[in-house]
């Protein structure tokens, strides 16, 4: 299923959220089961699987990464479940070392100063990989499409430290 | 989810933890990386000069099951030649720490890591 077409918006990476938001609420109203009770047995459970695909269609195009994949999938490119390893040494090697800086914020002195710098560099990271992959999907062809995979697979690990930098700084907090 | 006894074991005494000197001519290094979980995977061997693995360290930011897969790797390498290395499956891996469908992948990660050791070593000493 495309959900930029769900939505009726152009499929194109650089989305706007607002516009997704208000004709996500206009979708959900129009097929919330609640307006369709006087109807067929069979009408109700067409809007409740309405109701399921518009969810799913918003939770994906709302998030820049599954947004991205739901994208390239579009495109014939694949990658939600993939299970290949990522072998790219000088990126891994960061990421270690960032594993490590995280790893040693419960014994710093001044945790929250350390928490604070990784932050900065994840944000840095973040958006200078957002905007390689902005780029490439923009340029919507094969080549660049196997580039904004990779660069996907590199944000993926970034994402995964910022889940993991929160939880310390909510575990220090409790 | 519960972890088998295995797993647990080799998650609360990890075998063969840490790094050697990448500098070192007789060690290689294999990084690998799964972008579903974010976990990272390091596994070093030192190769004695008639092709034998004398010693595997590693180090893994991942689940308990990454963990154990790496520690179990570093352990059934040591003293196999490159060749007997090479031929390490996930299949093994996983059945000997009777991992569960979703956690097949750290054990693929696990035999990625030494594939990637050992392509590191042969392309260090030009073979």
């Amino acid at each position: 299923m495309n959900y930029f077409q769900l939505f009726n918006l152009p499929a194109s990476f650089d989305l706007d959220l607002t516009e997704l938001g208000s004709r996500y609420l206009q979708l959900q109203r129009r097929f919330h089961p609640d307006q369709h009770s006087a109807g067929s047995e069979r009408d109700k459970l067409l809007a409740v699987q309405q109701t399921a695909n518009i969810n799913d269609a918003y939770h994906s195009l709302k998030h820049p990464l599954l947004r991205a994949e739901h994208l390239l999938a579009l495109r014939g490119l694949k990658i939600s479940n993939e299970q290949r390893s990522f072998t790219d040494p000088m990126f891994l090697m960061q990421q270690m070392e960032l594993r490590e800086q995280i790893a040693e914020i419960e014994q710093s002195a001044d945790p929250d100063s350390v928490i604070d710098s990784i932050e900065r560099q994840l944000q840095q990271q973040k958006r200078a990989l957002l905007q390689q992959l902005a780029a490439a999907l923009d340029a919507d062809n094969t080549a660049q499409d196997q580039l904004a995979a990779d660069v996907i697979r590199k944000l993926k690990f970034f994402f995964k430290l910022q889940q993991e930098l929160e939880l310390i700084e909510q575990q220090l907090q409790d | 989810m519960a972890y088998s006894n295995k797993v647990i074991d080799h998650y609360e005494n990890p075998r063969n933890v840490g790094s050697f000197d990448k500098d070192d001519a007789s060690v290689a290094t294999g990084m690998v990386g799964a972008p579903a979980c974010g976990d990272v995977m390091k596994l070093q061997i030192k190769v004695s000069p008639d092709g034998i693995i004398e010693d595997a360290k590693f180090k893994t930011y991942g689940c308990g099951s990454a963990i154990a897969s790496s520690s179990l790797v570093t352990e059934w390498v040591k003293g196999k030649s490159l060749d007997e290395a090479q031929q390490i499956k996930n299949t093994d891996i996983a059945q000997e720490l009777a991992l569960p469908p979703v956690k097949i992948h750290c054990s693929i990660l696990a035999e990625d890591a030494i594939k990637a050791a050992i392509a590191d070593y042969k392309q260090k000493h030009g073979g």
